[in-house]
């Protein structure tokens, strides 16, 4: 068990920059996921973390000792990948206590520690087979025993999932958040899927073009994104972003979406923007489920209008309303009970109390 | 009359009709259609070796002047005569030997070669082939011309140091090591290159996966690489075993079976008594003496890579 900490961390490969200087403190026992889209630098951070790439500049401290020329074997870490890299020639029971093996633990030791793992991931009845006899599934907990059994300080994940489809990657996301809730052991995990990483994160660090966007926890990211990079990339369906300017009408702060369209903001809102140029550029930045349909009774903040829907996505519990404002896509979440149809009118309201203002120069959300 | 004969016409009809279809319905099927496809292979490998396999089992069986049957009697000739045993442990030493050097040489090539950049892998592969592409009659020539007594390029090079000359065809000995040398020299490359294919299959997440898991170089090669390359190196040790065993133009180049008969082996001995010594059917029961021992090899060798053919 230890604490990771990265510092002014880059990697360089020839001309390009792939990791540009990140700053990272995970604390013992923290789930922490590293997210973005590929070629982020994500994977390279965490192969950095691991010891398989050697790092350009900065450094990193794994309980406190500079690990940046320590090769893997001696970091202490186990590491799940992608596609599981199980020995093929080797049992299950083979694979999971290699590392021992190699440390010359004793056989005592060795059995009672495969077995306990076995037992955790509920891959007993497997451990006599070889990797090519099991499923997906099932290879991938057989890596997640294979780190188990070592006890490292550290795990990392190198999109552990992504090779599995979609039922049993929920189930497996699952199993992986059992495993650290009885571990504890501290966890770096990679992955290209937001929702894994608000699902299973502590805190999730957002990273983009080799530099961290935003580090906190699922819901910090979520309520409070400091970018629209993460505005974008954290929830599904995406986040609105309809372009939009402020105007003072009578004392009041309103924002203007198009000519016929604008809304006053709420009292909160107003105040936070007032100190904004009212000839800057901006984004109104909305959440899909923060617009629904019109209500007979509207709270203050929620201002309805009228829209024309291009499409409806029909989910069950609700229904995505798609429609065109001066150009822009939008998506809405309705109740399926709203009869919203395909090519209909229909009436919306936005909810401003839950909206961003972004600055659409700089991406930054104010 | 006419009812009769118009029931044959529709009977002769179906039977056609029915013809036709099972003859497509025979098409369709996967395994007539692969028949039909390997049927010049097959043809051409029943003329080409099954025939002149047979043939030689034939000859055998005859006497000298290939006039009658003489049954075993070749063989029992041979099994009374010191030089075939001499001929049958040099085989065997021949064989044996030049392959466990050809397999590490190629092993240790392989990974030097596997490590080298993609840039210069090219260049580095195509010049550790030519051995192998170079036809060994005339590779063979150039070694001569290196063993030569008085004049070779080693003996002089070894004059510097104070040792030799070295009589490296004359003495049965130091024969017997150049005739392995050579073979060696040229088979090596096949090992590399089959060994490089093999390397560069094994996934490089494996080595990362044993790196974490503690293992060291060595401890990689031994717990990673070769099991993941145990079917090729069994099959290329066969392969090679077969064609070294079978080998006759860099002893018959070389040493032409001297000093003494001391480097001949199966082939280049069937060549000697069966062409030189005009005795065709002796020949012919000397070279066969080749298929047990080999068959044997092969045996032991493909059950294992059955055995764990379905692991990977």
């Amino acid at each position: 068990m230890a604490d990771v900490l990265l510092r002014k961390v880059v990697k360089r490969y020839e001309e390009v920059e792939a990791v540009r200087g990140i700053d990272l403190d995970i604390a013992d026992h923290e789930f922490v996921v590293l997210v973005g889209p590929s070629g982020c630098g994500k994977s390279t951070t965490l192969r950095m973390i691991a010891g398989l790439e050697d790092i350009t500049g900065g450094d990193i401290m794994i309980g406190g000792d500079v690990v940046n020329d320590v090769p893997p074997k001696d970091r202490d870490i186990a590491m799940v990948f992608q596609n599981y890299a199980l020995y093929p020639h080797m049992t299950v029971a083979e694979n999971m206590s290699f590392g021992l093996r190699l440390k010359h633990y004793p056989k005592a030791e060795i059995n009672s520690r495969v077995t306990e793992a076995a037992r955790m991931l509920d891959i007993t009845d497997l451990i006599d087979r070889k990797p090519k006899q099991l499923s997906g599934g099932q290879r991938q907990r057989v890596a997640m025993g294979r780190a188990i059994v070592r006890n490292p300080k550290v795990f990392l994940f190198d999109e552990p999932l992504s090779n599995l489809d979609a039922q049993l990657r929920v189930q497996m996301r699952i199993e992986i958040k059992k495993v650290h809730q009885k571990v504890r052991t501290t966890t770096v995990y990679v992955t290209h899927d937001q929702v894994e990483a608000m699902t299973l994160a502590d805190r999730v660090v957002v990273m983009n073009r080799g530099r961290i966007e935003q580090i906190g926890t699922p819901n910090d990211l979520y309520h409070s994104p400091a970018t629209r990079f993460v505005a974008g990339f954290i929830g599904s369906p995406a986040m609105n972003f309809l372009p939009c300017r402020l105007e003072d009408v009578g004392g009041k702060l309103n924002i203007r979406l198009t000519d016929r369209i604008a809304f006053p903001l709420p009292g909160a809102r107003a105040a936070r923007y007032q100190g904004v140029s009212r000839t800057d550029k901006l984004l109104l930045g909305v959440r899909p489920e923060h617009i629904a349909e019109a209500r007979v009774h509207t709270e203050p903040g929620v201002e309805a209008f009228d829209a024309m829907l291009d499409v409806t996505e029909p989910m069950g519990m609700e229904t995505l309303v798609y429609f065109t404002m001066d150009g822009t896509q939008v998506c809405g979440r309705v109740n399926p009970n709203a009869g919203a149809h395909d090519g209909a009118p229909f009436r919306l309201a936005v909810d401003l109390n839950n909206m961003h203002l972004l600055n659409e120069v700089t991406g930054v959300v104010i | 009359m006419a009812d009769v004969a118009f029931q044959q016409g529709r009977v002769a009809g179906i039977g056609s009709k029915r013809k036709r279809s099972s003859l497509r319905a025979a098409l369709k099927r996967k395994s007539a259609a692969a028949f039909l496809m390997t049927l010049p292979l097959i043809l051409l490998i029943s003329i080409l070796v099954l025939y002149p396999a047979f043939y030689s089992l034939h000859l055998a069986t005859l006497n000298k002047s290939m006039s009658r049957f003489v049954g075993l009697g070749n063989f029992e000739f041979l099994f009374k005569r010191e030089t075939f045993w001499l001929v049958v442990r040099q085989s065997c030493i021949f064989a044996i030997s030049a392959v466990i050097f050809k397999a590490l040489i190629g092993f240790i090539v392989a990974h030097f070669v596997h490590n080298v950049p993609a840039k210069g892998q090219r260049k580095w592969r195509g010049m550790l082939l030519v051995p192998w592409v170079i036809p060994p009659a005339m590779s063979t020539l150039a070694w001569l011309w290196l063993f030569d007594p008085s004049y070779s390029a080693f003996n002089y090079t070894l004059s510097f140091f104070g040792i030799g000359p070295i009589a490296w065809t004359g003495d049965p000995d130091w024969a017997r090591f150049s005739v392995i040398l050579v073979n060696v020299w040229y088979g090596a490359p096949f090992f590399m290159i089959m060994y490089l294919a093999s390397l560069k299959s094994v996934p490089e997440q494996l080595y990362e996966a044993a790196a974490i898991d503690g293992a060291n170089w060595w401890q990689r090669i031994w717990y990673v690489t070769l099991p993941m390359m145990r079917n090729i190196i069994a099959i290329t040790t066969l392969f090679s075993l077969i064609v070294t065993f079978a080998n006759f133009d860099i002893v018959r180049i070389l040493t032409a079976g001297g000093p003494l008969d001391h480097t001949h082996i199966f082939a280049t001995w069937a060549f000697r008594v069966g062409i030189e010594g005009s005795d065709i059917p002796l020949g012919a029961s000397v070279s066969l003496f080749m298929v047990p021992i080999l068959a044997i090899a092969a045996i032991f060798i493909l059950r294992d890579v059955n055995k764990r053919g379905n692991e990977a």
